[in-house]
């Protein structure tokens, strides 16, 4: 049976459509407008909320709390400073990713581990003899999401410290008399934070938010919008860009950091004192140049696409709902390009975008690309290229004011 | 003259037009110079802060017919592009009933059920019948228009594409383009619907700007026009951009300067200067001279060819035409900052109905009643209002719980009969408000701030003649390869050098950006000849 988040009492009210989609076992709403789009606009322009109460969560504490996760993490806890956070991911010994998620460390022992999937089992196996214990509190707490350029306005008259956040901080305040921990995080691409909320005190700590947001036109915001904001984040999602490779059948279900473009997370890797997990993989795959893949940004050329639907007598869709498949990509001479494994028409860039793997050759800047697509039901193409990643990032992202 | 007062090319005036077709230009490598009266670029497309916190869109109101091509080639994604989509249609009826539409077809079908069951079906074929008009005219929209009276080659291959394109089409779309071109939208609706509300609505945008009724001849075109807009492929939706038009045309003006352009504000031009028959500059009140051997008149028609030139040095059949070309403005603004949301009694409590526009225009028969007045040299005591609470969208418009909202006022005739416009512009804006209060009671508590901009304030102001918003009605004779003139469509005109490039040429107003566009393609394209 599936189960409701402490938000749900008025998330259904406000769900003025009555779609839901069910994530990790929770009612998680599809929209609650008719119009995804007002919802999509609401975070670029004004503020929105989500709920991610569903995440897995485990706090990780211990006296070698930060060893154990130095070398479970392939991004460098160590850099990692209490009132910080970071996104981080977690790969095999061989190298290949197994999941994504934040971590954030409230004091020198004492961390917590977002995650989509469940994880604890896999924690614990990787404990060995530390000092270091792993707990799920997943269901202790509620998660609200709030996002866009008046989140900063919106949660600092509640709570005065989140003025004072940078990008992946975080800190503790009171919202309605509940203890709340505020980071600067999201999956938006624009400035917004995360309410990490007791469950109990759920509902009062959403009534405070959404009075402070309403004059600010606060308006809740669904899967599917968020699932456009992420993609023109560029930010990649388990289940779209990867899954995890435990349960890969075969290496093309696999996928290493550099070929799913986060190797940026693995700065120090050349730094021998931190061990982590499938670093002597990534190692050797960097020396031999192994990576299969480059995951790159791919962009539509808008008016070759057009074109196709106006020359068949068509008016050229621009939904946006990204595609629910991956999307082939060919080369200039109709080879294999490689794929998108996220596509959707971005109404910011005013042009379809994908985050694709590429062949590495390709992943140069302005390197042609044709995607795959169907008009009067017949396999074609439309011309694009590869184009910088992320799409989308305004300065009040990471800006301080 | 010195080098510095000496460029490529001219542009007088710096409305959205001007601004396009200074980019185009200083895109295309011409040392470009945009000149500009006022202290801000935008022309009628400007926000403005009337009141402080409150931000208005003091004429141009919303954006929808900027052609994807313009977006796109002056590369305005990059520099912050961002039209916010208008989810809602909000009619509001004099019973206190009201019709609520959104983008969701199956809710609509329900919420016109209400209304009619007979019509549920109706809005899909109307829609699709529409639809196949809009992407007949789509292309003519994104060309020059062929010269039909021209006798070169260029001129028979333009005509023959016309033609063809025409030729190509299903006889029932062409003959539904030809009776919404030349009839009245209140007989094109009648074939599809029978309820009052949803015919009032649709026939509501068939009267902006323009000095027609539903019923009238031509009301059609003007429906097709405001139809052809589109949000990401959504043709006949709108969308408010950030900051309003005024935002828009700051985004173009920062594109037109990336590119190369150079504005100057504060430069009223005076007049064209031209030496055996072409141009060479311009010089402004002042008696500063610039000069460029293209200049380009983003102005309305009357401007371009008698006020800006000569009327003398140019063929007395052009003038005569500009002379008949009609500019009757019958539209005004009246913008309030409120100090929350208005009420709608059968709606108490809720605001969803506010996120796009609100039209008042409850059925036909109204519209055309409001026609009546202005027919008579008077303004409506009940006008067509068409309003929008851009604050909803875009907090920035307004302090937080506040709201600014732009109403549209249609008829108000730049000619009054017995009157004038200095006397009657608080009594306009108190007929407005006392209609808004009559929807929405306890409305004037909220009002702060009342800005009234009458079609004289339009022409004040933005230099509009007669305050038309179109630069020109939109009349079947003074559209595509009429407009302004015959044989004169072209974006050139019979001074060598000297062009046009404002509303008043193909496709017409609304913040468009197609004259700016094809005009920079002619003048690139002669400049290629010539050289």
């Amino acid at each position: 049976m599936v189960m409701t988040t402490p938000f749900h009492p008025r998330l259904a009210e406000l769900n003025t459509t009555q779609l839901w989609s069910h994530w990790s076992g929770y009612l998680s709403a599809t929209q609650y407008d008719i119009a995804v789009k007002h919802e999509y606009f609401g975070v670029r322009n004004a503020v929105g909320c989500f709920d991610a109460s569903p995440l897995y969560k485990y706090a990780i504490t211990g006296r070698d709390a930060e060893r154990y996760l130095g070398g479970l993490l392939a991004r460098d806890i160590r850099t990692c400073r209490p009132g910080r956070a970071q996104y981080t991911i977690w790969c095999d010994s061989d190298g290949y990713v197994l999941e994504d998620g934040v971590v954030f460390r409230h004091s020198a022992n004492d961390f917590l581990l977002t995650a989509a999937e469940p994880n604890l089992s896999f924690l614990r196996s990787q404990i060995g003899s530390l000092e270091v214990s792993v707990d799920d509190v997943s269901a202790d707490h509620a998660m609200l999401v709030v996002q866009g350029p008046r989140s900063r306005a919106v949660l600092s008259a509640l709570a005065p410290e989140t003025a004072e956040l940078s990008y992946f901080g975080h800190t503790q305040s009171k919202i309605a008399g509940a203890e709340v921990t505020i980071s600067r995080t999201g999956f938006t691409g624009d400035l917004g934070y995360e309410v990490r909320i007791p469950a109990a005190e759920a509902l009062a700590v959403f009534d405070a938010v959404w009075a402070a947001g309403e004059p600010h036109q606060m308006r809740p915001f669904g899967d599917q919008a968020l699932n456009v904001l992420r993609i023109e984040a560029g930010l990649p999602l388990i289940g779209a860009e990867f899954t995890s490779s435990r349960y890969s059948f075969n290496e093309h279900d696999r996928f290493t950091p550099d070929e799913l473009g986060l190797g940026w997370l693995l700065k120090g890797i050349d730094d021998p004192s931190r061990p982590f997990a499938g670093r002597r993989s990534i190692l050797a795959e960097r020396a031999g140049g192994a990576s299969r893949w480059a995951t790159v940004g791919v962009s539509v050329d808008w008016r070759a696409y057009d074109e196709l639907y106006y020359s068949a007598g068509l008016i050229p869709p621009k939904e946006d709902t990204p595609a629910a498949w991956e999307t082939m990509l060919y080369d200039e001479s109709g080879g294999r390009a490689g794929y998108a494994t996220s596509y959707t028409y971005s109404p910011m860039m005013q042009t379809h975008v994908g985050i694709a793997r590429v062949r590495p050759e390709l992943a140069a800047v302005g390197t042609p690309v044709h995607i795959e697509q169907t008009v009067d039901h017949v396999y074609t193409t439309s011309p694009g290229e590869v184009v910088k990643m992320p799409f989308f990032s305004p300065e009040r992202k990471t800006s301080m004011s | 003259m010195t080098d510095s007062n000496s460029y490529d090319a001219i542009v007088v005036g710096g409305g959205h037009n001007g601004l396009v077709n200074g980019a185009y230009l200083a895109k295309a490598g011409l040392k470009t110079l945009i000149l500009e009266q006022r202290h801000l670029v935008g022309g009628a497309a400007i926000t403005e802060e009337l009141h402080p916190g409150f931000s208005f869109t003091t004429f141009s109101y919303a954006l929808s017919l900027i052609r994807p091509e313009v977006i796109r080639e002056l590369e305005l994604v990059k520099f912050g592009f961002n039209p916010i989509y208008m989810p809602t249609v909000f009619a509001p009826m004099e019973n206190g009933d009201y019709l609520l539409l959104g983008p969701d077809r199956d809710e609509n079908i329900r919420e016109i059920m209400r209304h009619s069951p007979q019509d549920a079906d109706a809005m899909d074929r109307y829609d699709h019948d529409v639809t196949r008009v809009l992407q007949l005219l789509r292309p003519l929209f994104d060309r020059v228009p062929p010269n039909i009276f021209g006798k070169s080659p260029e001129d028979a291959e333009d005509v023959a594409w016309l033609l063809g394109h025409l030729g190509s089409a299903e006889q029932k779309v062409i003959h539904d383009a030809v009776r919404l071109i030349t009839g009245s939208i209140a007989d094109f609706l009648d074939d599809y619907f029978e309820s009052d509300i949803i015919k009032g609505y649709l026939a509501a945008s068939s009267t902006t700007g323009t000095k027609v009724g539903p019923m009238s001849a031509g009301s059609g075109l003007v429906s097709l026009m405001m139809a052809m807009g589109e949000h990401d492929g959504h043709l006949g939706s709108w969308s408010f951009h950030k900051g309003g038009n005024g935002g828009f045309t700051q985004l173009l003006a920062t594109a037109a300067e990336a590119f190369g352009a150079e504005i100057r504000l504060e430069s009223p031009v005076d007049h064209v200067l031209t030496a055996d028959g072409r141009a060479v500059g311009v010089v402004l009140t002042d008696g500063t001279e610039f000069h460029a051997d293209t200049v380009v008149s983003a102005l309305d028609p009357r401007q371009t060819f008698t006020k800006l030139v000569d009327p003398r040095e140019l063929p007395g059949e052009l003038v005569d035409s500009i002379d008949r070309f009609q500019f009757k403005g019958t539209s005004a603004k009246v913008n309030f900052a409120l100090d929350g949301a208005p009420t709608y009694p059968a709606l108490a409590g809720r605001t969803d109905q506010y996120r796009g526009f609100i039209s008042i225009a409850p059925s036909i028969e109204y519209l055309e009643r409001a026609y009546d007045a202005a027919k008579y040299g008077w303004y409506s005591d009940r006008p067509y209002l068409d309003c929008s609470l851009q604050s909803f969208l875009d907090p920035d418009m307004a302090p937080p719980g506040k709201h600014v909202m732009s109403c549209f006022v249609q008829y108000a005739p730049y000619h009054l009969k017995g009157s004038d416009w200095d006397t009657e512009r608080t009594n306009l804006g108190d007929t407005v408000q006392r209609n808004l209060e009559a929807f929405f009671p306890g409305f004037s508590d909220l009002v702060l701030h009342r800005e009234v901009v009458t079609p004289l304030d339009i022409e004040r102001v933005v230099g509009l003649s007669e305050g038309n918003i179109y630069a020109g009605d939109f009349l079947a004779p003074q559209m595509y390869f009429f407009r302004p003139a015959p044989g004169w469509a072209q974006y050139r005109t019979p001074i060598e050098g000297y062009y046009q490039c404002g509303s008043g040429t193909h496709p017409g107003g609304c913040v468009m950006g197609a004259p700016g566009r094809l005009a920079s393609q002619q003048i690139l394209k002669d400049k290629a000849a010539a050289t």
